[in-house]
């Protein structure tokens, strides 16, 4: 399967999506003119996914900040990688940034997927 | 010439440490992001109260930037152009206003949304928004409808908002999100 690999820049984040590495990776910052066609691509890339996933995935999210329209993407990433087995999200937020900790505890709320929570 | 001084008098006395008048796209956005972030970070602020800051500043400036290229097919690049937006600073708070044109006929519609959000406290917020997230598409204009929504949670406070005359068929929407400066 092919790498997904998005350069970040100063509106998008930076993507990995390694299945050979088992690297499963955005971060940075996220406020793209057109979130939907920026994340079209990772949505597609999960759907081919899904079809035969790791046994497991840690699917990491270090998001320094995201904006709403982003925000209704980043769910609808969470809802496409529900149905993969062993699949479990990393949620890291920095350790002071309590706005981006609850972020992810709401996305939690939103979706059937174990989060672990990290600091950095 | 005089307005030249009056402007300058007017920008310190209401404290403000940013003006952006003109097109607005996402451009412009970034640069604007890029200029009170430098600001942010050369005057040491909490970085609790500046991440905020940022995500007022995106939501406001998006919000324009949609609603004026949806404008702009209607009424001319005269109204697009239009939209102002600023920061202020007080020993208080940060100020993150906008004004920019809508049509009278979406003002209703507006003033309710505001009044609504400004009817809600934080968890009551909080709630709004999971709602409109999991329940919501992205429109063609790229919003989720989430903006004033987090733009509310993010300041704690109520919107400020007023709409000015400006013709038969357009106000002028000025919106204040106040964030309070957290102290150590």
């Amino acid at each position: 399967m092919d790498i997904l690999n998005l350069e970040g820049a100063e509106d998008t984040p930076k993507i990995i999506l390694d299945k050979k590495n088992g690297i499963f990776e955005i971060s940075g910052r996220s406020l793209p003119e057109d979130s939907a066609e920026f994340y079209r691509p990772v949505l597609e890339w999960i759907e081919a996914y899904q079809a035969s996933p790791n046994a497991t995935t840690e699917f990491v999210f270090k998001l320094e900040y995201f904006n709403t329209a982003s925000s209704k993407l980043i769910l609808d990433v969470l809802s496409a990688l529900e149905d993969i087995k062993g699949i479990k999200v990393i949620w890291c937020f920095h350790e002071d940034d309590e706005d981006m900790e609850e972020a992810g505890e709401e996305f939690s709320e939103l979706v059937e997927i174990p989060f672990e929570f990290k600091t950095y | 010439m005089n307005y030249i001084y009056d402007l300058h008098r007017t920008m310190m006395e209401q404290k403000l440490i940013l003006v952006y008048e003109g097109d607005f796209t996402q451009e412009t956005t970034k640069s604007i992001l890029a200029m009170a972030e430098r600001n942010l970070d050369s005057s040491a602020e909490e970085s609790s109260t500046k991440r905020k800051v940022f995500n007022v500043m995106v939501e406001a400036l998006q919000n324009i930037v949609k609603h004026s290229s949806e404008q702009g097919l209607k009424a001319g690049s005269l109204i697009s152009k239009s939209a102002i937006f600023m920061i202020s600073k007080t020993d208080s708070h940060y100020c993150v206003m906008t004004g920019n044109p809508i049509p009278k006929n979406h003002k209703g519609e507006l003033i309710d949304t505001l009044n609504l959000l400004n009817s809600k406290d934080k968890d009551g917020l909080k709630e709004m928004y999971k709602e409109i997230i999991k329940n919501s598409q992205i429109s063609d204009k790229g919003g989720a409808g989430l903006g004033f929504v987090d733009m509310a949670r993010k300041s704690g406070e109520k919107l400020e908002f007023l709409f000015a005359e400006m013709n038969e068929e357009y106000d002028f929407f000025c919106l204040k999100v106040n964030v309070p400066r957290d102290k150590e």
